[in-house]
């Protein structure tokens, strides 16, 4: 089934938040971000800004009348500065004007002296300064102290890995409406509208209930509108509140990438050791990741990391390490992977260099140390594994064996260009890691007309939750598609919803949906069983049409609702889900805190031009976990844009600041995503359909994030590619591999078995000028 | 009183008297309110905002993409501007809107009208269809969702749509197809009586001193909000700034041929028969469609594209002020970053440069973070004249290694009258190392843009001298 938002997409008619008809006498904002990273506010000057026609008011943190504060996790982070600055790019006073260009020329007469203090880029030195977001946490497993002398070969080095740009089409936005009895409405571009009508509640200083947040539909979001929403519709909430007047603002994209977070960069240190028949015994790593400038998402980010830094392997040694670093960067938040992509590079750089050091193929190792069935991972939950079956089909589907030769063939033959291959199998958690996040809530109308209409938490972003859901209620009912309708989402209709993410969006609302339906057939076939004397088990819903004892009745689903409203049987139930079987405990670190894990493998092989270092990512080809997919179209579509968004993080996706905090990268001129002919000539994808039950609606796995890691194979791939031009080439763990890294590798002539200082590495936080 | 543009949107005749310089995008959504061309990047770099634009050009309707946040209003004066509500047959989709359907080409949906409508470009080109073409017609849009494997299926598809187009009239075969609603029919005769009712150009006040604005796709990037506030002399649509010719061995182009109009021209096809490859790097179509080569000069950007493909063939422009004219070789418009030995007053009229004869090899060479729709970390373009077996005349332009685009004239004086050679080569990298000044920025290190340069030299000459032992070079 197609995504159900299709028609209206193509034809320009779908409602983003921009598009919402504007009211008369709406306002227009922007936001007056800070020009220096660090420091205190000696004086905000107003005046020239005031003075321009249209220039309605200007708020700054001493108008708002509840708490100048947005955090979520941790209450750390002012909606408006008022003494000090964090982050070039930190709102520090929102301009009110009668349109938007009026808006936007007054910001850029506001001008604010501030006296600087020392700025922070680098999350090694934050921690080396005590600068942390929360204490850091350690997952344990067996006991790496005295397994290190049980390994035949201990391997150490380190990484560094940049963050990535959302990069949403739509940019950030909000548009609040005054209404009658002191209450707002707010049009947010949000994942997460609780998460706005809380901040917007604890701003103005009003209970909850006075707010009715709502989302049409986003122009993408990936994370980066699941916390960082709640700024621009706070903001639109402060001056709509005080004004009393409707007031909007779309981000441009220059205010949007330069104020708001992306995934977190991170620093990481390694050491694995391996017997001789290469099974990984132990390991060890250090998460340093670059927070920004508070906390945001970012411990739970930090825990994501943790719970997959094993990957999809079993050690039975394991140390990990995470400190989440407060740095002078705007507070990077959620991304597609949520911190489980910079853990699994780290695992997988650390296989990559033992392979390196040990002349092996980086393949042997991965594979020979694929997590079974039964074996923990290193916070306790035992595997229920698909990876070594992905693996092997993957090796039957695409013959590995044979691909390796044939680049191997291709190195012998070409000199100008080289190719690589890599292997990446990738396991990955589905639930909120805070299990109290996960739940969610659906309405399920019947019509008295019998056709239905479904409000839920889920926010509907691209990624075709709004069709599964439809699709669900169609089965339960058994009822045509086109009899099912999904309203957009609303705190009035849905309240206290988790926001759309953690892959899990379709697992829960869908579940909710489920319950929600299955109690409303529930009554209906206890009326039908009345009506033709049988018990409610002999009645069944098929096609639109009522079946007693499996043949059909006189009843059909028109007349089976018209019937039930007519004897006053509720047409309309409210579900709630809550995901079963899980728990942690944060103090010990175990605990079973995924619902299940998706599991899958990919093959990635890239061509490099050894003159110019320049590459193409020529194919990738994967084995994927789908459990039992309820919508291959939609499922298929978040694994290519998954695996392309990927490949986008580890090759040409640079966020660059300089040291001044100062975001370098920040316009699409300067940062690039991948374009039509950056896809990958192939994707090939093959289902591993299996059978085992699990917690996932239909049984259909989550698919939004786990296939984002897959990219992570390029940067392997490409690696290899080089190595095959040059085999010594120094080539750190450091990404993105941009042609320049490549180029660079290609004719480096230093030792790579030096491990680079960190600083000289991280091109990507000491770029002069 | 601002002059008043007319043109024709959609299936509507359009007067106004807004401010010429307002970015079209704006005028369609909050205008207009035509909502389903979407606002994504405001720099041309990720088509959301594609529009079409119907033009007569010598009684052929030509329409091309654009990326309407870079265009001008006045640059819409005696145009047809199409947007995706002027495509729209509702309920029934149109094929291209069928295509992207049926292959799931669109999640979120947000560049899906952007992708629409440059499809829907493809099916009135004049061009014979294959897939490769449609993916071209969509290079300059960005999806950040699909992955693109979805949309290069709705491409083909589109593509197949249009394989026995033959020689119709795009738009009437559309219309025959139902691919566009009826009204296409007619646009051409509309577009006729409108040019005939257009008092001339849309000059701003005499007393005034213009901006000059051609394609736009630089200024308004860089200073839309500046450019606003100006009468604006628009150069795009004067006849007189038109035009490719050929006297005898020189090839002359008008200051406001765009990029496609390079691509498309058959002199320049003929003596550059690599020119498709070339300018496949150079940004993308829709901004191609709009980006003109003097606009590219006087940008004075360090990495301008066409700047360095120009100053490499040793271009001669010709400015004027309105009153009288000059001339002056492109190599001596850079006086420092983003200097210009021109005053304020002066536009440039029309180039011209020898085109190479047969012992001339040229060749152009970008290299970016991202292959397409990027600007260059270092590009280079060289011409290089044979006398016998020996180098005769030499050039070798070079961008992104200091604060104007360069010309190597000490690498060049080192290698003429030398036989190609690996050894040679190689020498002349180490030459050009002492010329060029490259910055750390965020096309790359320094120290990167040197190494890129001396590898494009060697990509020049490998690729001009097939013979020579490659593996020497790596």
């Amino acid at each position: 089934m197609k995504n159900i938002d299709s028609i209206t997409h193509v034809s320009g008619t779908s409602v983003y938040l921009d598009d919402v008809p504007v009211i008369n006498g709406t306002l227009y904002g922007a936001a007056f971000g800070s020009p220096c990273a660090h420091g205190v506010i000696s004086e905000l000057i107003l005046d020239d800004a005031l003075q321009l026609p249209e220039v309605v008011r200007i708020f700054t943190a001493a108008d708002i009348p509840g708490h100048n504060e947005i955090g979520g996790i941790i209450k750390d982070e002012p909606l408006l500065a008022d003494t000090h600055v964090h982050f070039c790019g930190m709102p520090i006073a929102f301009v009110v004007a009668r349109s938007r260009e009026a808006a936007r020329a007054a910001v850029k007469k506001i001008r604010v002296k501030i006296t600087s203090l020392p700025v922070i880029t680098d999350p090694r030195e934050a921690q080396a300064k005590g600068e942390l977001i929360v204490p850091p946490r350690t997952f344990r497993l067996g006991n790496t102290d005295s397994a290190w002398e049980q390994c035949a070969y201990v391997i150490t080095g380190n990484a560094d890995i940049n963050g990535q740009e959302h990069l949403y089409i739509e940019t950030q936005g909000a548009y609040a409406i005054p209404q009658e009895n002191n209450s707002l409405r707010i049009y947010s571009s949000t994942q997460g509208p609780t998460a706005v009508q809380r901040a917007v509640s604890g701003i103005i200083g009003q209970p909850m209930h006075r707010f009715e947040v709502i989302v049409t539909r986003l122009g993408g979001g990936f994370g980066g509108k699941e916390d960082q929403a709640n700024t621009w519709a706070a903001l639109c909430a402060l001056a709509a509140w005080r004004l009393n007047k409707p007031v909007k603002y779309a981000l441009h994209r220059m205010e949007d990438m330069a104020m708001t977070g992306k995934r977190h960069p991170y620093a990481a240190d390694f050491k694995i050791g391996l017997d001789k028949d290469l099974k990984i015994l132990a390991y060890e790593a250090s998460f340093f990741q670059n927070a920004g400038a508070s906390a945001d998402l970012s411990p739970a980010v930090l825990a994501r990391t943790l719970f997959h830094c094993t990957n999809s392997y079993y050690i039975p040694h394991v140390t990990a390490t995470g400190w989440s670093c407060r740095t002078n960067l705007p507070p990077n938040t959620a991304f597609r992977g949520f911190g489980g992509p910079q853990g699994m590079f780290v695992i997988e750089a650390a296989i990559a260099k033992a392979a390196h050091v040990l002349q092996v193929d980086a393949a042997l190792i991965q594979r020979r140390n694929l997590i079974r069935s039964g074996q923990p991972f290193p916070y306790g939950q035992i595997a229920e594994s698909e990876a070594p079956l992905c693996w092997e089909k993957l090796e039957e589907r695409f013959d590995i064996t044979e691909q390796q030769r044939k680049v191997k063939q291709f190195n012998e033959n070409n000199s100008l260009f080289k190719k690589g291959i890599a292997l990446m199998p990738v396991c990955f958690g589905i639930s909120f890691t805070n299990t109290l996040m996960n739940n969610a809530r659906s309405l399920v109308h019947v019509y008295s007309d019998g056709s239905v209409g479904i409000s839920t938490g889920a926010v509907e972003m691209g990624q075709g939750v709004n069709t599964k859901i439809l699709q669900v209620a169609a089965q339960v009912f058994s009822i045509p598609a086109d009899k099912v309708r999904l309203h957009h989402t609303s705190t009035n209709t849905i309240a206290n919803t988790s926001p759309s993410a953690a892959s899990a969006t379709a697992d829960l609302n869908g579940k909710a949906t489920l319950i929600a339906c299955t109690a409303i057939v529930e009554r209906l076939k206890q009326l039908a069983a009345v009506t033709f004397a049988v018990t409610p088990a002999d009645i069944t819903l098929v096609n639109g049409h009522v079946l007693v004892n499996g043949l059909p009745s006189a009843w059909d689903w028109y007349q089976l609702v018209t019937t039930a409203f007519a004897k006053r049987i509720c047409l309309s139930e409210h579900g709630h889900y809550a995901t079963p079987q899980i728990h942690y405990d944060a103090v010990n670190e175990k605990g079973h805190p995924f619902a299940y894990h998706v599991y899958g493998t990919a093959m990635l092989e890239a061509t490099v031009d050894c003159i110019r270092g320049t590459y193409t990512i020529d194919a990738v080809k994967v084995v994927h976990d789908f459990g039992n997919s309820m919508n291959t179209d939609i499922d298929r579509g978040q694994i290519e844009g998954g695996i392309v968004q990927g490949i986008g993080w580890m090759t040409m996706e640079e966020v660059l600041y300089d040291r001044d905090g100062k975001l370098r990268s920040n316009a699409l001129s300067t940062y690039k995503v991948p374009d039509i002919y950056a896809a990958p000539a192939t994707i090939a994808i093959e289902a591993l359909q299996t059978d085992r039950d699990n917690l996932a609606v239909f049984r259909s796995k989550a698919v939004g994030e786990p296939p984002l890691m897959y990219g992570i194979g390029a940067w392997f791939a490409l690696q290899n590619a080089v190595r095959a031009f040059h085999p010594n080439a120094d080539i750190p763990f450091v990404t993105p591999m941009t042609p320049e890294k490549v180029l660079m590798a290609l004719y480096s002539t230093t030792n790579p078995e030096t491990n680079h200082p960190h600083a000289e590495t991280v091109s990507h936080l000491g770029i002069d000028q | 009183m601002l002059p008043v543009l007319k043109f024709i949107l959609n299936n509507n005749n359009i007067a106004t008297s807004l401010s010429p310089g307002m970015p079209l995008l704006d005028f369609i959504r909050y205008q207009q309110h035509l909502m389903g061309t979407k606002t994504g990047c405001n720099e041309g770099d990720c088509g959301a905002c594609t529009v079409l634009t119907g033009e007569l050009k010598q009684d052929v309707l030509v329409y091309r993409t654009m990326t309407s946040c870079l265009m001008p209003l006045g640059n819409a004066h005696g145009k047809h501007i199409v947007t995706i509500e002027g495509i729209n047959m509702l309920p029934a989709l149109n094929p291209v809107q069928q295509a992207m359907v049926d292959n799931c080409a669109t999640q979120c949906g947000f560049c899906t009208p952007g992708l629409v409508m440059s499809l829907a470009g493809y099916c009135l080109d004049r061009t014979p269809a294959s897939t490769e073409g449609a993916i071209a017609a969509i290079d300059g849009n960005i999806c950040r969702c699909t992955g693109y494997k979805s949309i290069e299926k709705a491409a083909a598809q589109v593509a197949t749509l249009l394989t026995d187009k033959n020689e119709q009239e795009p738009a009437l075969f559309a219309v025959e197809r139902q691919m566009l609603p009826n009204y296409f029919s007619g646009i051409k005769d509309r577009l006729k009586c409108l040019i005939m009712t257009l008092n001339g150009e849309l000059n701003p006040p005499a007393e005034s001193k213009p901006r000059f604005v051609a394609g736009g796709t630089d200024l308004y990037v860089q200073q839309p909000e500046a450019i606003q506030e100006h009468p604006i002399r628009f150069l795009l649509g004067q006849e007189l700034l038109k035009g490719i010719t050929q006297e005898e061995g020189r090839c002359i182009l008008g200051a406001s041929v765009t990029v496609s109009d390079l691509l498309e021209s058959a002199i320049m096809r003929k003596h550059f028969p690599a020119l498709d490859n070339y300018l496949q790097l150079v940004s993308s179509t829709p901004i191609r469609n709009m980006a003109t080569i003097a606009g590219n000069f006087v940008n004075a950007s360090p990495i301008g594209d066409m700047t360095i493909f120009f100053l490499a063939l040793d271009t001669t422009l010709e400015l004027s002020d309105g009153q009288s004219t000059r001339t002056l070789p492109l190599r001596e418009l850079y006086t420092g970053y983003k200097k210009l030995r021109k005053r304020p007053e002066e536009y440039i009229t029309r180039c011209w440069f020898e085109l190479p004869g047969p012992d001339t090899g040229f060749h152009f060479e970008k290299v970016s973070k991202r292959q397409h729709l990027d600007i260059a970390s270092v590009n280079s373009a060289i011409s290089i004249t044979m006398a016998g077996n020996l180098i005769g005349n030499v050039r070798i332009a070079a961008g992104g290694v200091g604060p104007v685009p360069m010309l190597l004239t000490e690498t060049a004086a080192f290698l003429k009258g030398q036989a190609p050679g690996t050894a040679m080569i190689k020498q002349a990298c180490a030459v050009a190392q002492l010329e060029i000044t490259p910055i750390s920025d965020a096309r790359g290190t320094a120290e990167y843009k040197r190494l890129l340069l001396q590898q494009l030299i060697k990509a020049h000459f490998i690729t001009l001298f097939p013979s020579l032992q490659v593996e020497l070079l790596l």
